[in-house]
C-alpha cells in the first residue's frame, strides 16, 4: 500500500513465473507477454505497479519502457496507483446505466463510506466505475477482485458488499439466481421434458 | 499496374499504393494529419476520407490499399460532408489560441480548417486541457493543443530510433508523452517540430520570435557538418531566426540535424564585426586600413616560405582558393585545409569521398565502420544507414569505440589491430564483407587523424579491394568528413606543396620560430597555444580559439551571409545563397582575401565572384557544376607502413559542440548539459 517508490528487481520466484508466461509465445516474440507479465508483477505487489516495475517489466522483455506504459496506461486493469485490498468496479457504460447502474452506485458508496474513486483510509477498499465490462445481458455489473457480480440492485449490491467486508467471499455471477447468462424469465425454448411427445 | 478511376479520369498506379497516392497521383489533393509519406501509416486522423464506389462508408484513403478498377471520388458532397464532421471533432479539443500559437499561419489545422471547417462550434462541454510535457530545450511542446496524428511517436521510433514517446491512456484522455520527463536524447529531435500538424510541438528557442509570413526566406546549404544539407534559412532584417530543412532526395531527404537547426543563435554571439589589431598584448578594435597594412608591413618584411595557412572546418571554397592563390603567389608551400591532421590524400580523388553516396547507403548489403561514429558526425548518414537496417538484410560491423547508432552493430575490435586482421583476412567477421553483393566501409576521421593514419588509410584500401567493394558501377570505400570545408579544400589541393608543411608541422615551425607568420581562415580547432611567437592572422567570424591568439582579426562572413561553394563529403558542389549580411565591417572571406592580395602586392586576378568561381572550375571542374556527382576513379593510395595499437577515438565528442558558431550557441550548450549530461559550465556567478 505504501507509495513508496523503490527500485524493483524481478525475484527468482517471478522470474521463474514471467518465463512460463514468456514460453507460451514463440521465440523472439517475447514482447507479447507485456500483459500478463504486467498483471503478474501487479499481483505481486498488491494490486498496483510502480513506474520503476514498469522500466523492470520492460528490462525483463526487452523493450522501450514507453512502449509497457502506454500498454500500461492503456488497460484499466493495470493499476498505477495504490488500491485496497478489494477493488470495486461499477460498470456505468449504457447497457448498464439503462438497468439502473446510478443506484448501484450509491449502494457502493453508502455501503463503503467512499466516493467513486477513492480508497477508504483503512486501505480495505477502493471504489471507481469502469467502461463496459462485457457482461451487458446481465446488467447491471460489478466487478469486485477478479469476479464478476451480476444482475445487481441496490439490496443485492449491499448484501453482496457486506459479506465481502466481513471476509466471506459471496459465490460470484448472477445474484439473482439464474445460470450464467440464461433468460430472466427461466427457460424458453428445450422445455418440454424428454419423451414428453 | 492497377488502373483506377478517380473523378472519372483513370490513372495508372502502381500495386501497393494506397488510395491517397492514387488520388496524388491523378493531380487531387486529399487533406490529411497522420499520413506522412516518410513514416508507417496510422490511419487515425480520418481527414483523408474518400468515397469508394461499391462501399457503404467513406474510406481513409491514406490506409486503403489501391484494387484494380476501383472508382473512387474525392469531391462529392458525402466526402465533404465526412470530413466537415471529422474536422468538427478535431476541433472540439483544440484550443482557439491561433493568435498566440507558434504555428499560426503555417499549421495544418488552420489551413484545413479554412476548407472544412464551421464557422462556429456546436461544443457547450468543457475542452480538455492537457499538461505540457518537457521534450527537452529544443522541443516546446502545448499538449492541449495536440489532435493525436502520432507523426511525432512514429517519427521518434522509425527514424530517430529513440523509442521515447508514446500515446498513454486511451479514448479522451490519451495524451503524447515522453515516459519519464527527460530530453529526446535525439540528434534529430527537431523534426518533430516540423512534422506536427498543429502547433502542439514547436521551436522552444524559436518561441514567440516572429510570424511566418514575416520571414525572409533563403534557401542555402548548411555547413555544420560535411552532409551538406539543404537548408532554407528564414531571417527577419539582419538576424537569422530560425532553419529548417529543404527537400534534398540524395542528401538530407527532408530530416535536418539538431545542430543544424538550432545553432542558428550563436550567430548573433561572439561575432567578430570589426578588425582587430594586438597592442601591448591586447585585441584593440582598429579599422580594414590599419589591419591590412599591419599585415602588409609584416608579410613584406618575411620570406615567403616563412609564411603557412590553415584553412578551417567551416571554410568555403571561394575563400580557400583565394587564400591558396594567395599563398602560391607570396611563395609559401605551406598551406594545409586538414586542421585535425588527418592523413588523406588528394591524388586519388575516390581516397577522400563518399563514394557509395548518402542515397547509395540504400543499396549496400553490408556495412564497415572504421574509426567513426556516423550518429554525432553526420547524423543524417546514420539515419540513413538506420532507414538502410530497418529495409532487413544490412549487418554493421565496427572498428572503433562502442557505439549506439540505434541500431544493431557488430564491434570487432577498437583499433588497428582487428583492422590488420580484417585487412589480411584471419578475422572470421570478413565473411559477412566478402560475402554479400554490395559491401561497404565508412572511414572515419578519428582513423585518420593519427600519426598512422596513412597506414590506416591503406589499410582500409587493402579491406576494400580484398571483400570486393569496388567493382563495376559499385564503390563501397566511404571517407566520412566532419568538416563542410574538407573536400572542397582537398579538391583544390588546400595541402601542403612539394616542401611544404602540414598541419602539425606548420604549427611545429610556428613554435620553434621556422616560421614567421601563419595565417588562420577559420581555423579553431587547432591547439593555438604551439604557435609560439608567431604573427598570426586570422580571418573568422567568431570570437574563438583562433581569433584569441591571433595578432590581426580580420571579420569574416559565417555560412548563411555569404554566397559560397560547399562540397559535402560524397563530392557533391552545392551552391549556398547570403541569407543576411554579416554584422559590423565583416565581408564575405574571398573578398577580404583578395583584398589583403592588393595591399601586399600580388593581386589576385579575379575582382567579382563570378570570376572567383571560374577560377574555382579551373581547377576543379566539379565544383562549377552544382548537385553533380562524378564517380571518382580508383587507385593506389594510403601506404603499408606499421599501424599503433591504440584504439579509435570519433573526433566529435560532443554533437553539440564542434564549430565556433555551437560553442557561441545558448541553446547548443543547454543540449549539451541536459541531453548529453555534460553538466552546465561554470559561468563565474555560480553557486
Amino acid at each position: 500500500m505504501s507509495k513508496e517508490r523503490a527500485s524493483f528487481e524481478f525475484t527468482q520466484a517471478l522470474r521463474t513465473e514471467a518465463d512460463k508466461i514468456i514460453a507460451k509465445y514463440p521465440k523472439g516474440r517475447q514482447m507479447s507477454a507485456v500483459l500478463p507479465v504486467l498483471d503478474l508483477v501487479q499481483r505481486h505487489n498488491g494490486g498496483w505497479v510502480t513506474t520503476e516495475m514498469v522500466s523492470a517489466v520492460a528490462e525483463y522483455l526487452d523493450m522501450a519502457p514507453i512502449r509497457v506504459y502506454e500498454v500500461a496506461t492503456f488497460y484499466t486493469m493495470i493499476n498505477l496507483e495504490p488500491v485496497g485490498e478489494t477493488l470495486v468496479e461499477v460498470c456505468t457504460t449504457t447497457p448498464c446505466w439503462l438497468r439502473g447502474c446510478d443506484e448501484i452506485v450509491q449502494a457502493c458508496e453508502e455501503t463503503l463510506g467512499i466516493g467513486l474513486g477513492e480508497t477508504g483510509a483503512d486501505g480495505k477498499f477502493t471504489l471507481r466505475e469502469v467502461e463496459c465490462l462485457g457482461a451487458c445481458v446481465n446488467a447491471p455489473v460489478v466487478r469486485i477482485n477478479d469476479d464478476y457480480y451480476e444482475d445487481l440492485d441496490l439490496h443485492r449490491t449491499r448484501a453482496v458488499l457486506e459479506l465481502i467486508s466481513r471476509g466471506a467471499i459471496p459465490p460470484p455471477g448472477s445474484q439473482t439466481g439464474r445460470k450464467t447468462s440464461a433468460p430472466a424469465s427461466g427457460p424458453t425454448t428445450l422445455s418440454a421434458r424428454a419423451g414428453s411427445f | 499496374m492497377l488502373t483506377v478511376t478517380i473523378d472519372g479520369v483513370e490513372v495508372e498506379v502502381e500495386a501497393g499504393a494506397t488510395v491517397l497516392q492514387a488520388c496524388e497521383q491523378a493531380g487531387k489533393e486529399i487533406p490529411r494529419f497522420c499520413y506522412h509519406d516518410r513514416l508507417n501509416i496510422a490511419g487515425n486522423c480520418r481527414m483523408c476520407l474518400v468515397e469508394m464506389e461499391n462501399s457503404p462508408k467513406p474510406i481513409a484513403s491514406c490506409a486503403m490499399p489501391i484494387g484494380d478498377g476501383m472508382v473512387i471520388h474525392t469531391n462529392t458532397p458525402q466526402v465533404r460532408k465526412a470530413r466537415e464532421g471529422v474536422m468538427e471533432f478535431l476541433l472540439i479539443n483544440h484550443p482557439l489560441d491561433c493568435p498566440i500559437c507558434d504555428q499560426g499561419g503555417e499549421c495544418d489545422l488552420q489551413d484545413q480548417a479554412m476548407a472544412y471547417g464551421l464557422d462556429h462550434s456546436r461544443y457547450r462541454e468543457n475542452k480538455r486541457a492537457v499538461k505540457d510535457k518537457d521534450l527537452g530545450p529544443l522541443v516546446k511542446t502545448v499538449m492541449t493543443r495536440c489532435i493525436h496524428c502520432t507523426r511525432c511517436i512514429r517519427f521518434a521510433t522509425e527514424i530517430a530510433g529513440v523509442e521515447e514517446l508514446g500515446a498513454l491512456g486511451r479514448g479522451e484522455h490519451m495524451e503524447i508523452s515522453n515516459y519519464i520527463e527527460r530530453a529526446l536524447t535525439s540528434e534529430l529531435s527537431g523534426n518533430i517540430i516540423d512534422l506536427c500538424p498543429v502547433g502542439a510541438l514547436t521551436s522552444k528557442p524559436y518561441a514567440f520570435t516572429a510570424r511566418s509570413w514575416e520571414l525572409n526566406t533563403t534557401e542555402t546549404i548548411d555547413a555544420h557538418d560535411a552532409v551538406g544539407s539543404n537548408i532554407r534559412v528564414d531571417s527577419r532584417g539582419r538576424s537569422v531566426l530560425r532553419v529548417l530543412p529543404r527537400l534534398h532526395e540524395d542528401v538530407n531527404e527532408e530530416w535536418l540535424s539538431d545542430k543544424a537547426r538550432f545553432a542558428n543563435d550563436g550567430l548573433r554571439r561572439q561575432r567578430l564585426d570589426r578588425p582587430y589589431i594586438r597592442c601591448d598584448g591586447r585585441l584593440q578594435p582598429s579599422t580594414w586600413d590599419d589591419a591590412f597594412s599591419a599585415i602588409a608591413d609584416r608579410l613584406k618584411a618575411t620570406n615567403g616560405d616563412r609564411i603557412a595557412a590553415i584553412a578551417g572546418d567551416m571554410a568555403c571554397a571561394e575563400s580557400m582558393i583565394a587564400l591558396k592563390d594567395l599563398m602560391t603567389a607570396l611563395g609559401s608551400p605551406h598551406v594545409d585545409c586538414r586542421q585535425d591532421g588527418a592523413k588523406l590524400e588528394t591524388e586519388v580523388r575516390a581516397s577522400y569521398l563518399f563514394n557509395t553516396t548518402i542515397a547509395g547507403i540504400e543499396d549496400a548489403d553490408a556495412c564497415l565502420l572504421i574509426g567513426t561514429n556516423p550518429r554525432w558526425e553526420a547524423a543524417l548518414v546514420n539515419a540513413r544507414l538506420r532507414k538502410r537496417y530497418l529495409a532487413g538484410g544490412f549487418r554493421i560491423l565496427s572498428v572503433g569505440p562502442e557505439l549506439d547508432l540505434t541500431i544493431p552493430v557488430e564491434t570487432l575490435g577498437g583499433g588497428p589491430d582487428a583492422l590488420a586482421a580484417l585487412a589480411d583476412g584471419s578475422l572470421s567477421s570478413s565473411a559477412v564483407l566478402s560475402n554479400v553483393e554490395r559491401p561497404m566501409l565508412i572511414l572515419g576521421q578519428g582513423a585518420l587523424a593519427r600519426f598512422d593514419g596513412s597506414a590506416i588509410l591503406g589499410a582500409a584500401r587493402c579491406i576494400a579491394e580484398r571483400c570486393n567493394m569496388v567493382q563495376d558501377g559499385w564503390n563501397g570505400f566511404n571517407v566520412l568528413h566532419t568538416a563542410a570545408a574538407r573536400v572542397a579544400g582537398l579538391d583544390l589541393g588546400m595541402v601542403p606543396e612539394q616542401g611544404g608543411r602540414d598541419v602539425s608541422g606548420i604549427l611545429e615551425g610556428a613554435g620553434n620560430g621556422d616560421l614567421d607568420a601563419v595565417f588562420l581562415l577559420g581555423a579553431d580547432e587547432i591547439n593555438t597555444s604551439d604557435l609560439g611567437d608567431a604573427f598570426v592572422i586570422y580571418l573568422g567570424h567568431h570570437g574563438d580559439a583562433g581569433a584569441n591568439r591571433a595578432d590581426v582579426v580580420l571579420p569574416g562572413a559565417a555560412y548563411v551571409e555569404k554566397n559560397a561553394t560547399w562540397v559535402n563529403t560524397e563530392g557533391r558542389a552545392q551552391l549556398g545563397q547570403r541569407a543576411v549580411f554579416p554584422p559590423g565591417d565583416a565581408r564575405e572571406d574571398w573578398a577580404v582575401v583578395r583584398a589583403l592580395s592588393e595591399v601586399v602586392g600580388h593581386t589576385l586576378p579575379y575582382d567579382d565572384l563570378a570570376s572567383v568561381r571560374a577560377r574555382l572550375a579551373e581547377i576543379a571542374p566539379l565544383l562549377g557544376s552544382p548537385d553533380e556527382i562524378g564517380p571518382a576513379t580508383w587507385g593506389a593510395f594510403g601506404t603499408d607502413g606499421a599501424m599503433n595499437s591504440d584504439p579509435f577515438a570519433s573526433p566529435v565528442s560532443d554533437f553539440y559542440m564542434t564549430n565556433a558558431i555551437c560553442r557561441a550557441s545558448e541553446t547548443m550548450a543547454a543540449c549539451s548539459a541536459q541531453i548529453l549530461g555534460a553538466g552546465p559550465r561554470d559561468t563565474g556567478t555560480h553557486g
